[in-house]
């Protein structure tokens, strides 16, 4: 289960794509060393613009390329992209649908050291409430090049969240990604887990954990937020009867809100959101934050222990 | 060019009347700015852009962003009256089922590059089609029109960085510099000055004119061409309201339009009277 990190991957993809399309152009905001796209700048150094730490200005210039034909990916650290960048991504990018990919990194508590000033929590639920917008949050590396290269492929604006550490591999090389899909990645009956992000391999943990107490949890990773996959969700709910969903963001907005909708339109059934309780994040060491902010595979069948009661 | 001249200041004086016919239809719209920018958009849409209203994505067009979004009427007028769509559209502007939108929306109306109008991120999408045309070797250039209030943006400022490190001379900002902002002058609103000095020490090649003379702007525009290296920002002096006496230099019409009363009094000062005919 040992993998990369999807930044490490990102920057693998990017400069793959960048030799095959030679529209593809990227922008970053003096990150470059962190957020993976200075590989696309080494090899690319005429389509790759640094624009300094103002991430108002890169966005509207991200804008401007693609209405003028260009592929921008656009990168930063997942709070300024969507934080500082909020209204530029509204006005420039969603609203006139311009086919520029946000890529950010460094998403969640797991940012680790910097603390909560940089760890974005409430950056899914943001995008996902902008018209136009798809949010992809990937597993592992090789979904994220698999995203990247479907975001590239997509004609519209994209969201993609990634992450600073290294995260168990779940997808090998049969996998088929496709936007606004779903997938199951366990068969289960008592209950299902909606993982996102890093959190679907904690959800297979726990499910590991909850066979062991004789209880069958299915896992599904939902790598779209936006639109989501809601076949997948009703079916899980109709047949499974409860859901625990599991992020590493806000419990408001995010995963677990976008599945709560979709249940609450369609087929209601009992819900419990593992995420972050509406507060936060600290300084520490990523592991020893995903246990603090209850993120753990423990968590998780604590948290399905509690759902079941509901059934 | 003096007949050249006088043509566009006929040009400019016959927008200015639909301005005003179409903002006293809408009821909704902003007068003043529409007015102080129409000059400086005559100019660059019949005299210095090349551009196809036949086909609005035509890849030789210069390209113009309208960052001070809210003087959209003053862009649509004219791009009806060079057929990008019949003048009969713009009396819908602002109206359900219309494509003219409050701001400009490049989703619904041909020769419109971008969305604008949330001030202060116009140019940053200038740059970014400056950058564009530069990777493909296109002789294009882009106009990004600014106004003086938005400059209190500091949006503005990364994107004008940007302009002069990436040494885009395909790029010509435009200043309507008006002097007017919603609340009052922008002088006591929050200063912006020395407009001029700013952009040169961001590391532009600074023009000044007045953004009326219909001269000093094709003189300005035409030696803008002329610089290498750097953009270009002209500095555009201009009277909100400009060409109905009444408004003038009135922040209080920086969002109202002409009232049934109104109307015919501003015609008379362009020039026209009330049923459509000349004076």
């Amino acid at each position: 289960m040992s993998g990369i990190a999807t930044r490490d991957a990102y920057g693998e993809i990017l400069a793959e794509l960048g030799a095959e399309n030679e529209n593809i152009v990227v922008l970053d905001a003096d990150l470059s060393g962190s957020t993976k796209t200075s590989g696309f700048a080494k090899k690319f150094p005429e389509r790759f613009f640094n624009m300094g730490i103002a991430e108002a200005n890169m966005i509207g210039t991200a804008a401007g390329l693609a209405a003028a034909g260009k592929i921008p990916f656009a990168s930063t650290f997942a709070i300024f992209a969507v934080g500082r960048a909020w209204e530029q991504v509204r006005q420039s990018v969603a609203y006139p649908k311009a086919n520029v990919k946000i890529v950010a990194t460094h998403s969640g508590v797991t940012v680790g050291e910097d603390g909560g000033s940089h760890q974005s929590v409430e950056d899914i639920a943001i995008m996902r409430a902008v018209p136009n917008m798809t949010v992809i949050v990937p597993a592992d590396g090789p979904e994220t090049k698999l995203a990247i290269r479907a975001a590239a492929a997509y004609n519209g604006p994209v969201y993609v969240r990634l992450g600073r550490n290294k995260v168990p591999t779940i997808f090998d090389d049969s996998y088929r990604f496709s936007i606004g899909k779903g997938v199951q990645l366990r068969a289960g009956s008592d209950l299902t887990f909606i993982g996102t992000g890093l959190m679907t391999a904690q959800a297979l943990s726990a499910a590991e954990k909850l066979s062991e107490a004789g209880i069958s949890a299915r896992v599904i990773h939902m790598p779209t937020i936006k639109p989501i996959d809601e076949e997948i969700i009703i079916a899980a709910a109709r047949e499974t009867g409860a859901i625990v969903t599991a992020e590493e963001h806000s419990v408001i907005g995010g995963l677990g809100g976008a599945v709560s909708e979709v249940l609450c339109d369609r087929f209601p059934a009992p819900v419990k959101k593992v995420g972050l309780n509406d507060r936060f994040g600290l300084s520490g060491k990523s592991d020893e934050l995903l246990k603090y902010f209850g993120l753990m595979p423990e968590d998780l069948v604590a948290a399905a222990k509690e759902v079941l009661q509901r059934k | 060019m003096n007949a050249r001249i006088e043509e566009l200041k006929e040009k400019a004086r016959r927008l200015r009347i639909d301005i005003v016919r179409t903002l006293h239809r809408s009821k909704s719209g902003h007068t003043g700015g529409s007015l102080s920018v129409i000059d400086i958009l005559a100019v660059l849409y019949y005299y210095k852009m090349s551009h196809n209203p036949k086909d609005p994505k035509w890849a030789g067009r210069d390209r113009l962003v309208l960052s001070k979004g809210h003087a959209a009427p003053a862009q649509y007028v004219a791009l009806a009256d060079c057929g990008y769509f019949p003048k009969e559209d713009l009396k819908m502007l602002r109206q359900l089922g219309g494509h003219l939108q409050g701001h400009p929306d490049s989703k619904g109306t041909p020769g419109i590059e971008v969305c604008t109008g949330s001030l202060g991120q116009g140019l940053s999408m200038a740059v970014g089609m400056a950058l564009a045309l530069r990777l493909d070797n296109s002789s294009s250039r882009v106009y990004a029109v600014l106004g003086d209030g938005e400059l209190q943006e500091g949006q503005v400022w990364e994107a004008a960085m940007a302009s002069s490190h990436y040494r885009l001379d395909n790029l010509c900002i435009i200043i309507d510099a008006n002097g007017l902002q919603i609340d009052g002058e922008v002088a006591k609103v929050m200063g912006v000055e020395p407009i001029a000095g700013k952009f040169g020490s961001f590391g532009c090649h600074v023009i000044e004119i007045d953004g009326h003379d219909i001269g000093a702007i094709v003189k300005a525009l035409d030696d803008a061409e002329g610089i290498k290296g750097k953009p270009v920002a002209i500095v555009a002096r201009t009277v909100k309201g400009k060409g109905v006496s009444f408004f003038e230099n009135k922040a209080s019409y920086h969002g109202v339009t002409p009232s049934d009363e109104e109307l015919p009094k501003a015609l008379e000062c362009l020039g026209e009277s009330c049923d459509g005919g000349e004076k």
